[in-house]
C-alpha cells in the first residue's frame, strides 16, 4: 500500500452500511447551530454513487412538498452521523437519473416504494 | 540541522475538516536523504549541504565524475541531488548525515519547489490569461492576441510584451503549505494544497522562508486547537 492510500484510508469510514442505487436511505446529517449540534435526517432514494476512494459521494433524491430535491453527500464526510438503509430497491442500472423525469406512481421502484413521493 | 528534505510527489487527495469542509492535500514521499557534500564558508564561500535522495532501485548507471563524487562521500549513488543552504548551526551537519521526514512537524509551514508540468507552446489564454474574443455572432476574433504594436505609435513591439510561447516545465516554488501530517514510518508528508509538477516528480521541501502567522486550514487529529 502506498503512502497515498494510507493517508486516504485514515479519512475513510469503515462502518458504512452496504447500499446501492435504488435503495431508500435515511442520512443523519449533523447540523451546527451556534455552538449547539443537532441531527437532521434526509430520507430518499439513492439515485447514484460515485465510488472514488475517500472522495466517494452518493446522491439522494426525495420529493419535498411536491418538489424534487437532490442532495449529494460525500460518503466519508464527518458531517454524516450515520446512514440507515430503509428499504432495498431492485433496479438494473447504477444511475437512476430517469427518476427525475417521472412523477408520482411512475417514479416508484420495485422493492422500494418511497414513502415521501407525492 | 538541515531545514529541508528532498522527495517525490506521490499524488493528491482530499481530506475532511472537522465541520465537513473538504481541503485539497498532496502526499509527498520525502527522504531518507544523505548528505553527500558539505560546502563551507572557508572553502566555497557559503554554508550548504548537498543532499541525495535515497530511492529504490538505485540508479543502474552512474557516470564516472559522479561515481567519484559518491565514492568521496562513501555513499551509494542517487538520482536526485540538490543543495540546500544551512543556517548558523551549519557546523553540526557532516557528510554522511541522514535527513529524515522528522525535520518537519505538524502545522509547520513549508515551501515546496518542483518542476511544473510542461504545457508546450501555449497560447495567450492559457499562458497569460488573456480574455480573447467571442466565439460566435461573426466576431472573427477568437483566440488572437489583439494589437501588439500599433502602426503609428510605437510602431514596434515593446520589449516584454506578453505573447504565446513555451509554458511550464519551469522551476516553481509554492510557499507556505501547511504540514497536515508526518508519516515517519512511510517517509511521507501530507501537505495542504498543491505542489508543482507531475506525480512522481522530484521536489525540494524547505521550511518556510516567511511562514504564515495564523492558519485557517483543517485541524489534524494530533494538531493544536484553532481559535
Amino acid at each position: 500500500m502506498t503512502a497515498l492510500e494510507k493517508v486516504e484510508q485514515q479519512y475513510m469510514k469503515k462502518d458504512l452500511p452496504a447500499f446501492r442505487a435504488g435503495d431508500n436511505v435515511r442520512v443523519h446529517v449533523k447540523i451546527k447551530e451556534g455552538d449547539k449540534e443537532r441531527i437532521q435526517v434526509f430520507e430518499g432514494t439513492v439515485i447514484g454513487q460515485r465510488r472514488a476512494r475517500n472522495h466517494s459521494t452518493f446522491t439522494v433524491r426525495k420529493i419535498s412538498f411536491g418538489h424534487g430535491v437532490e442532495r449529494i453527500f460525500p460518503l466519508h464526510s464527518p458531517v454524516i452521523d450515520k446512514i440507515e438503509v430503509v428499504r432495498a430497491g431492485r433496479v438494473r442500472r447504477s444511475k437512476l437519473y430517469f427518476l427525475r423525469k417521472l412523477r408520482g406512481k411512475a417514479a416508484r421502484l420495485r422493492g422500494a416504494q418511497a414513502e415521501h413521493e407525492a | 540541522m538541515v531545514n529541508a528534505i528532498l522527495g517525490k510527489k506521490l499524488g493528491m487527495t482530499q481530506i475532511f475538516g472537522e465541520n465537513g469542509d473538504v481541503f485539497p492535500a498532496t502526499v509527498l514521499k520525502v527522504g531518507p536523504c544523505i548528505v553527500i557534500q558539505r560546502k563551507t564558508t572557508a572553502k566555497d564561500g557559503y554554508e550548504a549541504a548537498q543532499m541525495g535522495l535515497v530511492e529504490l532501485p538505485p540508479p543502474k548507471r552512474v557516470n564516472k565524475p559522479l561515481e567519484g563524487h559518491f565514492k568521496h562521500a562513501d555513499a551509494n549513488p542517487v538520482r536526485f541531488l540538490r543543495e540546500v543552504r544551512l543556517g548558523t548551526d551549519a557546523g553540526e551537519v557532516k557528510v554522511g548525515d541522514k535527513v529524515l521526514v522528522d525535520v518537519f512537524s505538524v502545522n509547520d509551514f513549508v515551501d515546496v519547489t518542483g518542476i511544473s508540468k510542461g504545457r508546450g507552446f501555449a497560447g495567450f489564454h492559457k499562458r497569460h490569461h488573456f480574455g480573447g474574443g467571442g466565439g460566435a455572432h461573426g466576431s472573427m476574433f477568437h483566440r488572437a492576441p489583439g494589437s501588439i504594436g500599433a502602426s503609428a505609435f510605437p510602431s514596434r513591439v515593446l520589449k516584454g510584451m506578453r505573447a504565446a510561447g513555451h509554458m511550464g516545465h519551469a522551476r516553481v516554488t509554492i510557499r507556505n503549505l501547511r504540514v497536515i501530517q508526518v508519516l515517519a514510518d512511510e517517509n511521507a508528508l501530507l501537505v495542504e494544497g498543491s505542489v508543482p509538477g507531475p506525480m512522481g516528480g522530484y521536489v525540494v521541501v524547505h521550511k518556510a522562508k516567511a511562514p504564515h502567522k495564523r492558519h485557517t486550514g483543517p485541524k489534524p487529529e494530533e494538531g493544536k486547537k484553532k481559535k
